[in-house]
């Protein structure tokens, strides 16, 4: 029997029949759960929760579990990883308490990185729903998460980009052609990144190789990834194909990950066989998550949770497994989970918090479907937003057109416009060779070549007259 | 001010040309660092043609007369969704997958008693676009290879659903009796493709099922998969789903390469 929980405001008392219907409610409204059935019923019964909410002890989610301990994997890797210790100092906090700890000068990049290991992805939910937007900014921005394999990924100052060189036929010359257009505008720093159009190993084996010798031949301080999965990695790993990162969509249930199709111990498996391959030069972090907001509805796997909640559980897997790079790929998913703009920016704020403040180093697609009432602008604003509040990276795609997804994220001249507006720089590895190969004639002020580097004018050269479609 | 910058402000990209070789919007220049004007325009224009064919309502009776045009011999029935709505459909995909109750009635009265082989959707879907333009040229190539095929198809009465998502044909297919459905849907529509049609054959249709029951065929349009393609592909699925009595996972299309070869026989200029 769930324990419930009250508020009283007034002469009123509200009642929330349990942990899980609280935290529903107290969540800023969005589309996926009024889908599901647990948004509020009101304005101010949303923000009574939100009172409830802050009120509540943060132990109170070591004890009262929103997916039961013995049906739920993730619910057991959130609990037995718990780190009493480092608990220890914000241990006596409520949730508004704790929203008041992070914003204060107490919580330096030095006391939450201390303290992270005793915070559980609930806890962060919970604080999140009660802080507003600039409140979700100014805390992630204190937050330090970095990770290495070829550079040097998350650093203060610093933004970088997955080159997302996607292909509707996975036609090399096409893929091929991206791929350069993206690295002459200074991108790709974060990954190389493709989502096949075919999905088996075969072609997943192709695209690895094409990438691999992109980057061998101009030595990029880059690493690559087929967006395959996990299954299909291990079996590319075992057939010896040049594997820098292992791909997995993830979600916070166990049974989300079912319909997934793999389990913890399949991420475990495939983290130890990528980094046995040691082809990492500074650094070993070989995991490369995707998440997102309504993927345990979408799958039937939510328990009667709110969506948010749901998306922070994930990021208990993510960390477990020491990625290199998370993102959450906020506004793919469609108007039923975030329907507008401005939902999908609130979602987007709320998942790199929560991602930071667990450790997680958070990227996000910032993205939109042609179906959802969203459109460049809304982009624009979650961009500025994310790097003001230290996004670890972003997508680069020619012309923010994805032809094989079908959908928008940022382009390539996007990453640019944020670095120049914030001052931000790519990875320290890349920014050093955008210099090197003369991509960029001034580095430090965000600038291009006007020309076409020496090293790429030659390849160019070989192509046919005339082209060949 | 770098010396390759003209006076009017965009600097062209060198390896504009690549574009000969994808539709990804490379090369595109830059002011600054940011899109040119006239690249900025043209992503809005697509970008608004896109949102057209997700709001536009299907003219539903424009469909019928094309599609009566094809003569099936069947009746053409008219159907809508519990989505009221295009604002009620886009929030809740539960309701675009369910019949109205008067669409249900209509079903109810002109059932087949005897089943039938196959009940046709045209269902709106996200892209009207998709529906009007390329059903009817779809259709006319597929019932040509039905009725050419050696063994006999005999057809449900044609539907067409508005605010209808891939799972209304479950319904619909157990309402008209039928041992398959093949639901004709408009895909969401991309910023270079507004008019994408999917095509969707559940065997043994019947409320309730996921689409792991099913078998799809995306991008169907003139610039994308061909009309002629399709109809082969989508007959052969029939044929194979009729002749193991399933669809879905465990009824691959082995039409499709296991690895699709670069079409254009350049290798990776970059290495290569």
């Amino acid at each position: 029997m769930a324990k419930a929980y009250h508020h009283t405001l007034g002469n009123r008392r509200y009642h929330f029949a349990s942990l899980a219907e609280l935290m529903a409610k107290a969540t800023p409204a969005r589309s996926g759960d009024r889908l599901a059935g647990v948004i509020a019923d009101s304005a101010e019964q949303r923000v009574v929760a939100q009172m409830a909410l802050a009120e509540l002890p943060l132990t109170t989610f070591l004890e009262d579990h929103l997916v039961p301990y013995g049906e739920d994997e993730i619910t057991r890797l959130i609990i037995d990883s718990h780190d009493a210790a480092a608990f220890a100092p914000i241990r006596h906090l409520t949730v508004g308490d704790f929203r008041n700890w992070l914003l204060s000068d107490l919580a330096t990049p030095e006391t939450i990185t201390r303290v992270r290991a005793g915070i559980t992805p609930e806890m962060a939910a919970a604080v999140s729903k009660i802080m507003r937007n600039q409140d979700l900014i100014l805390v992630a921005r204190k937050c330090r998460v970095t990770t290495a394999f070829r550079n040097t990924i998350g650093l203060p100052g610093r933004l970088s980009t997955r080159l997302q060189p996607n292909h509707p036929t996975d036609d090399v010359t096409g893929i091929a052609a991206s791929i350069l257009d993206g690295l002459l505008y200074g991108n790709g720093d974060a990954v190389i990144g493709i989502n096949p159009a075919t999905d088996n190993v075969a072609q997943s084996i192709k695209l690895m190789t094409l990438m691999d010798e992109v980057i061998q031949t101009y030595r990029i301080p880059t690493q690559s990834c087929v967006l395959t999965h996990v299954t299909n990695t291990l079996e590319a790993i075992e057939q010896g194909a040049p594997v820098d990162l292992v791909f997995q969509s993830i979600g916070g249930t166990q049974a989300t990950n079912e319909s997934f199709g793999f389990d913890l111990a399949t991420l475990g498996e495939a983290r130890d066989a990528a980094r046995s391959l040691k082809r990492g030069t500074v650094g070993d972090n070989v995991m490369y998550f995707e998440t997102g907001q309504g993927s345990s509805l979408s799958a039937n796997a939510h328990h009667g949770l709110d969506q948010q909640t749901c998306e922070a559980r994930a990021y208990a897997v993510a960390r477990h497994f020491e990625p290199l790079l998370v993102n959450t790929v906020v506004g793919f998913i469609g108007p039923e989970y975030l329907f507008d703009g401005k939902q999908i920016i609130r979602a987007g704020l709320e998942d790199h918090f929560c991602a930071k403040l667990l450790g997680v180093p958070m990227g996000c697609d910032i993205c939109y479907t042609n179906h959802a009432d969203a459109d460049q602008n809304d982009m624009d604003n979650l961009l500025t937003l994310l790097g003001a509040a230290g996004c670890t990276f972003i997508m680069g795609i020619p012309g923010s057109d994805d032809i094989m997804l079908n959908y928008q994220t940022t382009s390539f001249h996007d990453a640019l416009y944020a670095r120049r507006v914030l001052d931000l720089s790519p990875s320290p590895e890349f920014e050093k060779w955008l210099d090197e190969m003369a991509i960029f004639e001034d580095v430090a002020r965000h600038r291009p070549s006007g020309r076409l580097p020496e090293a790429f004018a030659r390849p160019l050269s070989r192509l046919p007259e005339g082209g060949v479609r | 001010m770098s010396d390759a910058t003209p006076t009017h402000g965009v600097t062209d990209n060198p390896w504009h040309r690549l574009r000969e070789f994808t539709d990804a919007r490379i090369g595109l220049g830059r002011a600054g660092t940011s899109l040119p004007t006239r690249r900025s325009l043209e992503f809005q224009l697509a970008h608004a043609r896109a949102q057209d064919a997700v709001h536009l309502p299907l003219d539903v009776e424009a469909l019928r007369c094309a599609l009566d045009g094809l003569e099936t011999g069947q009746p053409i029935h008219r159907l809508h969704s519990r989505a009221a709505d295009r604002e009620t459909y886009l929030q809740r995909p539960d309701w675009g997958r369910r019949l109205d109750a008067a669409s249900r009635e209509r079903l109810a009265d002109d059932a087949p008693r005897p089943p039938v082989d196959l009940a046709i959707a045209v269902v709106d879907g996200l892209s009207s676009l998709a529906v009007q333009q390329n059903a009817p040229p779809f259709l006319e190539g597929l019932m040509r290879r039905l009725a050419e095929d050696d063994q006999d198809w005999s057809l449900a009465p044609l539907t067409v659903v508005e605010q209808g998502r891939v799972a209304i044909g479950d319904e619909i297919g157990e309402c008209l009796n039928a041992r398959a459905v093949l639901v004709l849907i408009g895909e969401r529509p991309g910023l270079s493709s507004p008019d994408s049609l999917g095509l969707y054959l559940t065997w043994g249709p019947r409320v309730g099922l996921n689409d792991a029951a099913r078998n799809c065929i995306s991008n169907v349009r003139p610039a994308g998969f061909v009309f002629e393609e399709a109809s082969r592909r989508q007959m052969y699925l029939l044929r194979e789903a009729r002749a193991r009595g399933l669809s879905g996972v465990q009824l691959k299309d082995r039409t499709q390469d296991d690895v699709i070869e670069s079409s254009g026989g350049v290798r990776n200029f970059l290495t290569s």
